[in-house]
């Protein structure tokens, strides 16, 4: 935030992303990452915020180990961004729809480094690669009414986040985090009851489990007669409780004052308009649009639309193939997407590119392949990154439509399947379709589906009008 | 050159005359160095100093305090008093010392030396060990204004790495000192020549400043009314941002570590205990306390206030005339020991510096004379980013006297 270390500590050796400025060394002094303020910027107007033309940076001061300068560099009273919202579909099961959660603010500072406790040798380790990352805080109001709408609210600001390219929101790297602050009050209080403060739930679905149990926990407190202690609690996954921190941390006074290193920034509003026209379409609106002028089903919208990648790479295929969209989209979101499932890889990590998907479906379009056959050159695809007009040609898997060459397989079809003539001769006119997929195994899948059926179908009569022409 | 030992030079130990740092020795260098050395200074020594730059005399250094050359028995002033007194031993033809309310102009009268102090933002803090944020100010110690201006060249001018460092561009200090200063409005202000000052340093300060209009500026007086307050002012603002700044010391990372018994916040207090002297540490606590909730508004928020005051007071001043003539301290070098009882007695002899860094205007020490054998410096206090046309008084009154030029006996 304040220096020109690369911020991939994840993956980095530790104590390699750092310098004097985020060792906070005597004499080094924090510039600020002009960046990361657009990216705080653009995510407030996502979210409807105000941008007060000033805005300052102000020092936390509180000692700890992992606080290389033994103060953070936040913001106090003038964030980025203010008084925002967000509009979620509510929690139909308590009778709640559609309505605005606000936002309060969002403002940004620096990340700490990361301490490694407790680890039974009597010390405890710091890697510092983390200190001085960029860290955006979006603060909600206390609107939400369940674990569910917090879970919506969650799902929201992470995919505008994503949209915007201003985090990954993966929560399991550490780039998108949640601390939930929950009470309960009698039905028809107007006033809030004391909250806790829930914190290491890393993923969506702790965070609700989380809010469930300790609406659940504060209920018996005050049930058998106690008063929930306003506290910070940790979540434990492994036993899905949340524990009192109380005695990890007392009450600091944490002394805030203007960072005199730092001036004030002006962000006048022609700056906010050139960032406000940088906003792109979010996801409920891409797949609002793509339901009405797509026709796509609400479920397959939102998919489509649930990461930027994934509707920018489906709105790339549509244009370079004027395809179907309903056909596209039974691709990318049933064998494309189980491929790349399989391999934990986000779709701008495709092999198959949107020009290579819409090849394969212009060569199902044409009749040189059937639906069946194009599955299979499309894990071919994957597996190689080639093109599918090549696999097709590599492995002669252009669909056969010639008469005579799927006669010869019929032919052989009915001749080594004397019962199933029978059937048919029968009235069991299923075992035409039986025999359609012998010709399909004896063609190697190439013979056009319906052609081989109609031809077999042919074949069957003839063979029912010899049968009957017999003495 | 001498580097006072609050600069970081790399590969050289920078103790900030503190047992903290006694023995740490940074990875890079300080920008100010770090452009001397590609003008092909040469690193002599680093200078002794009152510890992080808190004090008036040198006698705040965890080693030893430092003495000055007219007098081995009296203070060289400070906080750069290893600076200054190098200079005027002729132990280094010049030193960067640092000014965060009178620390290289006041060590600088005392030893008969010209000292500068910068507009706020014009050298770069990169490498300045931190004492107070918006006040410090890194400066050259050197025998006459022309070599000041020399050294103000190469080290002033925006730097990418100090977020508080001035855009503007530096101009040819040293095509400045022309010699005259016909014409030029100086300003006296009538509460910098206030009663209880030292009778010799009157003299001395008002014979320079009748010398100054006998070279052709014609000298008004004029009135500063806020300059009681930037004392308390500066002693609310610079201990809360020294209380941070100084946070960092807590023996995990680098410098002294005091291990023994209890866990590690036990071995924090003690390494804070031990490693920072009284008044580092009567700093830290004042300004933890002006900071800390419930107290802000009425002190820290108050004095930044008043800051404002006093700046608005001084551009003001400056709407009249284009330079101000004072003296640096009402007393002159004072022997070791005799105020180190007394915190607040020390503080006052910085009354005529502080509110020229509360205002964030350069200033310039000049030997104008002597004071029981001792000397005196004239204060020169310009507007915003007007180092130039100080240097450039300076220079022309030394063209005409001889102060610069004494030495010491030793």
């Amino acid at each position: 935030m304040f220096c020109g270390c690369p911020a991939d500590y994840q993956a980095a050796e530790p104590n390699t992303r750092t310098c004097p400025v985020c060792l906070g060394l005597p004499g080094a002094l924090p510039v600020i990452n002009r960046r990361a303020v657009e990216y705080t910027v653009l995510t407030g107007l996502a979210l409807n915020c105000r941008i007060p033309e000033f805005t300052k940076f102000d020092r936390k001061n509180y000692p700890y180990p992992d606080l290389m300068k033994g103060y953070q560099i936040s913001q106090y009273d003038l964030p980025l961004a203010l008084d925002g919202f967000l509009e979620i579909d509510g929690d139909t099961q308590l009778g709640l729809g559609r309505r605005r959660i606000g936002v309060e603010r969002v403002h940004l500072e620096e990340d700490v480094a990361k301490s490694y406790d407790d680890r039974g040798e009597g010390y405890s380790l710091v890697d510092v690669n983390r200190s001085g990352v960029p860290l955006m805080e979006v603060v909600s109001k206390p609107d939400m009414r369940s674990a569910e709408e917090a879970r919506q609210y969650l799902t929201l600001l992470h995919s505008i986040v994503q949209y915007l390219g201003v985090s990954t929101g993966n929560m399991q790297d550490g780039n998108f985090r949640c601390d939930a602050n929950v009470s309960i009050r009698p039905v028809g209080s107007q006033i809030l009851g004391t909250r806790t403060e829930v914190k290491n739930m890393n993923s969506f679905r702790a965070v609700y489990q989380a809010l469930e149990y300790e609406v659940v926990r504060q209920r018996e407190v005050i049930e058998d007669g106690g008063a929930v202690v306003q506290e910070t609690r940790g979540w434990i996954e492994e036993r899905e409780v949340t524990v009192s921190q109380r005695s990890k941390e007392y009450a600091h006074d944490y002394r805030y004052f203007p960072e005199p290193d730092l001036p004030p920034l002006r962000i006048g509003p022609e700056r906010v308009a050139e960032l406000a026209a940088e906003l792109p379409e979010f996801a409920p609106q891409r797949s609002a649009r793509f339901q009405a002028d797509l026709a796509l089903s609400g479920y397959d919208a939102d998919l489509l639309a649930g990461s930027r990648s994934m509707a920018n790479y489906f709105e790339t295929t549509l244009t370079l193939r004027d395809a179907d969209a309903a056909e596209v989209a039974n691709w990318m979101l049933g064998d494309l997407a189980r491929l790349l499932n399989q391999d934990h890889r986000e779709i701008d990590a495709s092999p198959v590119t949107p020009q290579r998907l819409a090849d394969l479906l212009a060569l199902v379009a044409d009749g040189t392949l059937s639906t069946s056959l194009a599955k299979t050159v499309l894990e071919e695809m994957y597996a190689t990154g080639g093109e599918p007009a090549d696999i097709v040609r590599e492995q002669g898997l252009g669909q056969i439509s010639d008469t005579g060459a799927i006669e010869a397989a019929v032919a052989e079809a009915i001749a080594a399947n004397p019962k199933a003539v029978a059937d048919y001769i029968s009235g069991k006119d299923t075992a035409a379709r039986f025999l359609m997929g012998q010709v399909m195994r004896l063609t190697k899948g190439q013979a056009q589906p319906e052609l081989a059926l109609r031809l077999v179908q042919e074949g069957l009569e003839l063979q029912k009008t010899r049968g009957s022409l017999e003495p | 050159m001498q580097i006072k030992d609050l600069l970081c030079t790399n590969g050289i130990a920078t103790t900030c005359a503190s047992r903290m740092l006694a023995e740490y020795i940074p990875v890079y260098d300080a920008t100010a160095v770090a452009r001397l050395r590609e003008h092909g200074a040469v690193l002599l020594g680093k200078g002794n100093m009152d510890e992080f730059g808190m004090g008036s005399s040198t006698e705040n250094s965890a080693f030893f305090p430092t003495r000055n050359p007219w007098d081995t028995g009296r203070v060289p002033g400070g906080s750069s008093g290893g600076s200054a007194a190098a200079v005027s031993a002729g132990a280094a033809p010049f030193a960067l010392g640092t000014d965060t309310g009178g620390s290289i102009r006041q060590p600088a009268s005392f030893c008969g030396v010209t000292g500068l102090k910068p507009t706020y933002g014009r050298v770069s803090r990169y490498g300045l060990v931190a004492y107070a944020s918006s006040l410090d100010q890194v400066g050259p110690i050197a025998r006459d204004a022309a070599d000041c201006a020399l050294i103000l060249q190469s080290i002033a001018g925006h730097d990418s790495r100090d977020a508080t460092s001035l855009p503007d561009a530096v101009p040819d200090y040293s095509a400045a000192l022309t010699g005259d200063i016909s014409g030029l409005r100086l300003g006296v202000p009538s509460e910098y020549f206030a009663e209880g000052m030292d009778a010799g340093v009157r003299a001395a300060v008002t014979a320079a400043i009748d010398q100054l209009a006998a070279l052709g500026a014609e000298i008004r007086e004029v009135s500063l009314p806020t300059t009681q307050y930037a004392l308390a002012c500066y002693y609310i603002i610079a201990p809360s941002e020294c209380s941070a700044n100084l946070a960092r010391y807590d023996g995990v990372k680098y410098g002294y570590s005091h291990q023994g018994d209890g866990d590690m916040w036990e071995a924090m207090e003690r390494t804070r205990q031990h490693g920072f002297g009284p008044e580092v540490k009567r700093r830290i606590m004042l300004g933890a306390f002006a900071l800390s909730s419930g107290y802000y508004d009425a002190y820290y928020h108050k004095a930044q206030q008043v800051r404002t005051l006093i700046r608005q007071d001084f551009a003001h001043v400056f709407e009249e005339v284009d330079a101000l003539a004072a003296p640096v301290s009402p007393v002159v070098a004072f022997p070791i020991g005799e105020r180190t009882d007394d915190p607040v007695r020390m503080y006052l002899v910085d009354v005529y510096t502080l509110p020229v860094n509360m205002a964030g205007l350069p200033a310039m020490s000049v030997p104008c004379g002597f004071s029981n054998g001792l000397p005196v410096g004239l204060q020169l206090i310009g507007p915003h980013l007007s180092e130039d046309r100080l240097l450039n008084i300076a220079h022309t009154y030394q063209q005409a006297t001889e102060w610069h030029r004494e030495r010491p006996g030793i």
